[in-house]
C-alpha cells in the first residue's frame, strides 16, 4: 500500500515487479513514515483552522481579566458557565435572535420557493426570450451587490421602508443564486419524465408540485441551508437598514456589544460563541447538502 | 421563434396548432418565472442600472439631481481618499488571491486522501467559512492583539524580538485583515478543489509513477494541468471577491486605523450612505465594477490563450 504524500485518493498497490527485491522492507518502512507524516501535517493543518475557535471557547468561559495572560491558558483555571447565564441579562440576546431567526426563515421560504418556481420555467417550459432572460440572471452574478446597494438604498429610502424588516426581506429574497442553483439542478432530470407526466394529462403546476420538487429535495436542501445561514450571518444588510435596537439581528447587537464594552473580552467571547452556535448545529445536520450545493453552483456555473 | 417550438422531443404529440401552444407556453413559463423575476428586476436590476445613469449625476440628500458627465469621475482622480482605497483594494487583492488560492490548494491536496478522520478535518477546515463575520472579526481581533494575543506571544516564542502590532499598526493592518480572510475563505475553495482533484483519472498518476516521475514532477506534470479549469474558476471567484471586500474589514478595522484599510467598498458605502453623495459614490461603484470586470476578461483571455496551446 502506498499512502502518498500528494495528490491521488490513497492510491493501489504499487505495479508489480516495480521494485527490485531487498528494497521490500524500507520500502513498507518509508510508508509508515510517510502515513505519520501525513497525519502529523493534517493535525498541525486542523490545529492551526480550529485555534481561533479555541480561543474563542475558552475565553468565553474566563474572567475578562483571565483572558491576555502570558502564558495562554487554554484550560481556564476556573470555568465561569455563568457568563453564559450574565449575558441574556447584558444585551437582549432574545430579541436578537429572534429577529435573525425571523428574517433567516422567512428569506430562506421565499428563495427556495420563488427559485425552484423560476428555475423551472427556466429549464423545462420552452418560450421565446427564455433564455435571454436567464443571462440577464447570470449577468447580474458577476456585478458587484457593493456597486449598487446605493441605488436600493436610496429606493427604499423613498419608499419609506428603511429600518424595517421588510426591506431585508425584499433585497435578499429574490437573488438570482437560488435560480441558478435549481435550474442547475433540474437540467439533470430528463425531459422525457416531464413529457410523459404531460401525456398523463399532469398539467405544468402539477409537474413542479408533484415530480420536480420531490426529486429535487437535495438541491432545495443546499439552496435552503446556504441561504438561511448566509442569512444569518449577513451583517451590512442589516447594518445599513436597522436603526433601532428592537430590530437588530444577532451579528449588529453583539458588533454593537463590543463597541460599548471593548474590555469585557469574556463577555464578547461569550456573545460569539452563542452567535455561533445555531450555525455549527445547522451546519452538522446538513453538511453534505452544504458541500453538494457549493460543488453544483461552483463548478457547473 | 419557430425553432424554439419545434425543439422539444420529436417523440411528443403534437395535438393543439403550434400558434396557440405557442402562446400557452409563454404564460405558463412567464407565470412560473414572475413571482422571482418580479423582485429580481425591481431590488437588482433597476437598481443595478440605476447606479449606472446615477454616476454621471451631481445628486445628493439635500438638492435635485443635476447631469454633470463625467465631473464624478474628474473628482475621484483629485480625491486622496479615492487614491488610498483604490490602493489598499489592490494590496487587499494582492495578499488574498494567490494566498487563498495556495491555501485552499492545499488543503484540498492533504485531504484528497482516504485516511481515517479524513472527513473531520474536512469538516473543520471549511467551517470558519460559514462562521459569522462578527465573531471571526472579533476572535481575530483578540488573536492580533500586540501585547497579550496569541500570536504575538508565539512570535515572541520564537525569537521575533518586537513583533508586528497588526490591527494596532497602519503598516500591519491590512496583511491582519489578509490572514484572517484567507483562514476563512480557504475552506469553501478547499471543497471545490477537491471536487476537481476528484475529476483526475488515478491512471495517470500511476502511469507517471512507472515512468519514474516523483512527487514534484506528478503535481507539476499531471496535478497542475488537470486542475486548470478549477483554477481559473477559482481564480476569478476570488478576483470577484477580493474587490468587493466589504464587511471583513467594516466589522475588523472599519477602515483604520487612520484610513490604512479604507478599501473601495467602504468608500462606495461612506460616500453614498453615510454621506448621502449618490452621484459621486455610483461613480465609485461603477469604477469598481469596470475593474472587476476588466480583471475577469483579461482572465478569461489568459485562461483561453492556455487551453489554445
Amino acid at each position: 500500500m502506498t499512502a502518498l504524500s500528494d495528490a491521488p485518493p490513497a492510491g493501489r498497490a504499487a505495479p508489480p515487479g516495480g521494485s527490485p527485491g531487498g528494497a521490500g522492507r524500507d520500502r513498507s518502512a518509508a510508508v509508515a513514515a510517510r502515513r505519520v507524516l501525513a497525519y502529523v501535517a493534517l493535525t498541525v493543518m486542523a490545529a492551526l483552522v480550529l485555534v481561533p475557535f479555541a480561543w474563542m471557547l475558552s475565553s468565553s468561559l474566563k474572567r475578562d481579566n483571565e483572558v491576555f495572560t502570558v502564558p495562554i491558558q487554554w484550560i481556564p483555571e476556573e470555568l465561569r458557565w455563568s457568563n453564559f447565564v450574565d449575558i441574556w441579562e447584558r444585551i437582549p440576546l432574545l430579541t436578537y435572535l429572534g429577529n435573525s431567526a425571523f428574517l433567516s426563515v422567512t428569506i430562506t421560504v421565499l428563495q427556495v420557493l420563488s427559485g425552484s418556481f423560476a428555475a423551472y420555467g427556466f429549464s423545462k417550459v420552452r418560450f421565446p426570450g427564455r433564455d435571454a432572460l436567464f443571462l440577464a440572471y447570470i449577468a447580474t452574478i458577476a456585478v458587484p451587490w457593493q456597486a449598487y446597494m446605493v441605488p436600493q438604498y436610496i429606493m427604499m429610502q423613498k419608499a419609506d421602508l428603511t429600518n424595517t424588516h421588510l426591506a431585508i426581506i425584499l433585497l435578499q429574497a429574490f437573488g438570482a443564486f437560488g435560480v441558478f442553483l435549481m435550474r442547475q439542478y433540474y437540467q439533470s432530470i430528463p425531459d422525457e419524465l416531464c413529457e410523459a407526466a404531460r401525456i398523463d394529462g399532469l398539467s405544468e403546476y402539477g409537474i413542479y408540485w408533484r415530480i420536480m420538487l420531490p426529486l429535487s429535495k437535495p438541491a432545495l436542501a443546499s439552496l435552503a441551508l446556504l441561504t438561511f445561514v448566509n442569512t444569518w450571518n449577513d451583517y451590512m444588510g442589516p447594518f445599513i437598514y436597522l436603526t433601532d435596537n428592537d430590530l437588530w439581528t444577532v451579528q449588529l447587537g453583539l458588533r454593537s456589544f463590543i463597541g460599548q464594552y471593548d474590555a469585557e473580552y469574556a463577555m464578547m467571547m461569550t456573545g460569539a460563541t452563542l452567535s455561533v452556535l445555531p450555525i455549527l448545529a445547522v451546519f452538522l445536520l446538513g453538511q453534505r447538502y452544504f458541500i453538494q450545493g457549493i460543488a453544483t453552483s461552483g463548478l457547473k456555473g | 421563434m419557430a425553432q424554439v417550438i419545434t425543439r422539444p422531443a420529436p417523440t411528443a404529440p403534437r395535438a393543439r396548432p403550434r400558434g396557440r401552444r405557442a402562446w400557452r407556453d409563454i404564460l405558463v413559463g412567464w407565470s412560473f418565472i414572475l413571482p422571482n423575476f418580479a423582485g429580481f428586476l425591481l431590488f437588482t436590476i433597476v437598481p443595478m442600472l440605476t447606479a449606472f445613469a446615477l454616476a454621471f449625476l451631481k445628486w445628493d440628500s439635500y438638492s435635485d439631481p443635476e447631469w454633470v458627465g463625467l465631473k464624478n469621475f474628474t473628482r475621484m482622480l483629485g480625491d486622496e481618499n479615492f487614491h488610498v482605497a483604490l490602493r489598499n483594494t489592490l494590496f487587499y487583492a494582492a495578499g488574498h488571491i494567490p494566498l487563498t488560492l495556495a491555501a485552499a490548494l492545499g488543503l484540498a491536496m492533504a485531504l484528497n486522501r482516504k485516511l481515517r478522520g479524513v472527513p473531520f478535518f474536512r469538516t473543520a477546515a471549511f467551517f470558519p467559512y460559514i462562521t459569522s463575520l462578527v465573531a471571526v472579526a472579533v476572535v481575530w481581533n483578540m488573536l492580533f492583539n500586540p501585547t497579550a494575543g496569541p500570536i504575538n506571544q508565539l512570535l515572541e516564542a520564537i525569537g521575533v524580538s518586537e513583533p508586528p502590532r497588526w490591527v494596532a499598526s497602519r503598516d500591519w493592518a491590512m496583511p491582519a485583515v489578509i490572514i484572517t480572510s484567507v483562514w476563512r475563505d480557504m475552506g469553501y475553495y478547499m471543497v471545490l478543489y477537491l471536487a476537481g482533484l476528484q475529476t483526475i483519472p488515478k491512471e495517470y498518476y500511476e502511469a507517471a509513477r512507472v515512468d519514474g516521475a516523483n512527487a514534484w514532477q506528478r503535481f507539476w506534470g499531471i496535478t497542475v494541468p488537470s486542475l486548470r479549469p478549477t483554477t481559473f474558476f477559482v481564480a476569478v471567484m476570488l478576483t470577484i471577491q477580493s474587490f468587493k471586500v466589504l464587511d471583513l474589514i467594516v466589522v475588523m478595522t472599519d477602515g483604520g486605523p487612520g484610513r490604512s484599510t479604507l478599501v473601495l467598498a467602504q468608500l462606495i458605502y461612506r460616500e453614498g450612505i453615510t454621506e448621502g453623495q449618490f452621484g459621486y459614490s455610483s461613480a465609485i461603484a461603477l469604477v469598481l465594477f469596470l475593474i472587476v470586470l476588466t480583471v475577469t476578461v483579461v482572465q478569461f483571455r489568459i485562461n483561453e490563450r492556455r487551453s489554445a496551446s
